[in-house]
């Protein structure tokens, strides 16, 4: 659980960070406030771009309009005349680009996930788009329509949630950072290097109390599964428990025994947990490989297993001690 | 000047407290065994033949009086030294067996021999002890896969393996028939003939008890 929740949270930043490296821009310009998982507004204004490419080494700059749906999705607004020029555009799959108003295109995730086929009907922000491509992932975002209609569905007319610049040398990037930082103070500046690397799970507030709070549930979960898996078996075992002090176990035998029994079982458990997570990798790559992407993240493997075994080893301190202090021949009559 | 007792019981008994009743299970038994003797015990149930058993066996603690196993006073003894007196003077061969169902034979046996602190080998007259029982060819197997007649061959096995001073036998035909139970008898008593190994045993049973050098009868909590 613990793995599987920690590669989701890895997976689902990771590929936020993918997406953002695939825009091809050097620079990105974010509204003030805005959080580093996600848009939930257009509070700028779509004259930004055209005031950003006066500045010294800026080649061209891109605005689009975010729009979160439901869960993980977001569809995003976007000028493909704009995008082509700063990336050499979508590869598409299948169809082409954005004709009519009410054309959408979705990446072959998205469309694999909702088993999309050109010509389909997809009704979003209450509204009905003809599905007319589909594009290879990686790039800005799943969703994607035409910039002015999105401003105009949402009454957004003019503004922008986010700006990608381009500028004339990569090596020029954080020059251009620096300054932009100081004419627009407030704004997030960042270089898209600076951005990726913001993208983990220390750096999103929101998620490290998440992960935080889904470990503590699990050590929770953890210990009373052990406890009474543990409380379980010696009941069961109260017999041969004391079998064992009728031939002369010491009760530090048995508790030895006890605690060796309950490290295995903990430690072949967090064996099964990590192959267990490829099974939900797999099951997550092909039923949900647009909202949800799981990673495996190595570094928590010794982690999750701690937790277990420490888990395992503190659920079975009552339950064992219980044991050594019955009767002999209680428990030699113990069916 | 002879050798003095191996089991000396004066003035035991036993009080359990049943909620407000106290339920007097020995009122004063006076018992002697002799190093290499067989004796049974012998007494319908209720007669507390099979509390006398588990004080002998260092189970349970007695109420008041004196026991003297191989030397030792049970009396006051704290609960280590039970599982140590267990371990090293007293071995047990039970009615059902009690032999640890997820082990084979070889290991119900060896596990014992662990806790006792012994090598991890048999020793050749311990290799001898299961010819005579009949279990070589059964060593591997688990107790399921056993009859009833070789779990308690394998049981007896398991009660000589850190050769104890004194056998204790709790109706050790008691799931047994008779063909069965003939034949461990047998065995038994051939254990204590070839090997001096002496044997306490509890049965509610005449014919088993005619097996023995000597037969103790008991009732209401006192030897008769």
């Amino acid at each position: 659980m613990i793995l599987t929740l920690v590669g989701v949270s890895h997976g689902t930043l990771d590929q936020s960070a993918q997406r953002a490296r695939g825009v091809g821009a050097d620079i990105w310009f974010r509204p003030p406030g805005s959080s580093a998982i996600g848009l939930s507004s257009a509070p700028m204004s779509d004259k930004i771009p055209a005031l950003l490419m006066k500045e010294p080494h800026v080649a061209f700059a891109m605005g689009t309009m975010v729009q979160p749906l439901s869960g993980f999705d977001a569809m995003t607004g976007v000028d493909l005349e704009d995008f082509r020029r700063l990336n050499g555009g979508f590869h598409f799959l299948k169809g082409g680009p954005l004709i009519n108003d009410n054309d959408v295109i979705v990446d072959e995730y998205y469309a694999q996930q909702k088993n999309l086929h050109l010509g389909d009907t997809l009704n979003l922000v209450n509204h009905d788009w003809k599905l007319v491509g589909i594009f290879e992932s990686g790039k800005l975002s799943r969703i994607c329509v035409k910039l002015q209609v999105l401003q105009s569905l949402t009454s957004n007319q003019g503004r922008l949630s986010q700006i990608f610049l381009k500028v004339d040398d990569p090596k020029h990037a954080q020059a251009v950072v620096d300054a932009l930082r100081i004419k627009y103070h407030g704004y997030q500046i960042y270089t898209m290097e600076e951005f990726t690397s913001m993208l983990s799970i220390s750096n999103v507030g929101m998620l490290k109390s998440f992960i935080a709070v889904v470990i503590g549930v699990a050590v929770v979960v953890g210990f009373i599964v052990v406890f009474m898996a543990m409380y379980t078996a010696v009941l069961e075992r109260t017999r041969e428990i004391g079998i064992l002090k009728a031939v002369g176990g010491s009760s530090g035998l048995i508790l030895n025994i006890l605690f060796r029994e309950t490290l295995l079982l903990a430690l072949l458990g967090s064996a099964v947990g990590i192959l267990l997570t490829y099974g939900t990798q797999w099951l997550m790559k092909h039923a949900v490989p647009a909202s949800l992407v799981q990673e495996t993240v190595y570094d928590w493997w010794p982690i999750a297993a701690g937790i277990a075994v420490a888990g395992a080893l503190l659920g079975a301190i009552v339950p064992g001690v219980k044991a050594v202090k019955q009767d002999v021949t209680e428990a030699l009559s113990y069916e | 000047m002879s050798e003095p007792p191996i089991i000396e019981v004066r003035g035991l008994t036993k009080t359990y407290q049943v909620g407000e009743v106290a339920v007097h299970a020995l009122r004063g038994v006076d018992l002697e065994v002799l190093k290499g003797e067989f004796v049974a015990i012998i007494g319908a149930s209720g007669s507390g033949k099979s509390t006398l058993f588990h004080i002998l066996g260092g189970l349970t603690p007695m109420t008041s009086g004196t026991v003297q196993i191989n030397g030792r006073d049970l009396a006051g003894m704290t609960n280590s030294e039970r599982t140590e007196l267990r371990k090293t003077t007293v071995g047990f061969v039970f009615q059902k067996y009690n032999l640890l169902p997820t082990l084979s034979a070889e290991d119900n046996i060896r596990i014992v021999q662990y806790i006792g602190g012994r090598e991890a080998m048999f020793s050749p007259s311990f290799q001898e002890i299961l010819k005579l029982l009949g279990i070589t060819d059964r060593m591997k197997h688990k107790p399921r896969a056993l009859s009833g007649g070789q779990q308690q061959r394998v049981a007896i096995a398991r009660g000589l393996v850190n050769s104890p001073a004194i056998l204790l036998a709790d109706e050790p035909t008691g799931n047994l028939d008779s063909e069965n139970s003939a034949a461990v008898l047998k065995l038994v008593k051939d254990l204590n003939r070839r090997l001096g190994q002496t044997i306490l045993m509890i049965t509610h049973d005449a014919d088993a008890a005619n097996y023995a050098d000597r037969i103790v009868k008991m009732r209401d909590g006192r030897i008769v």
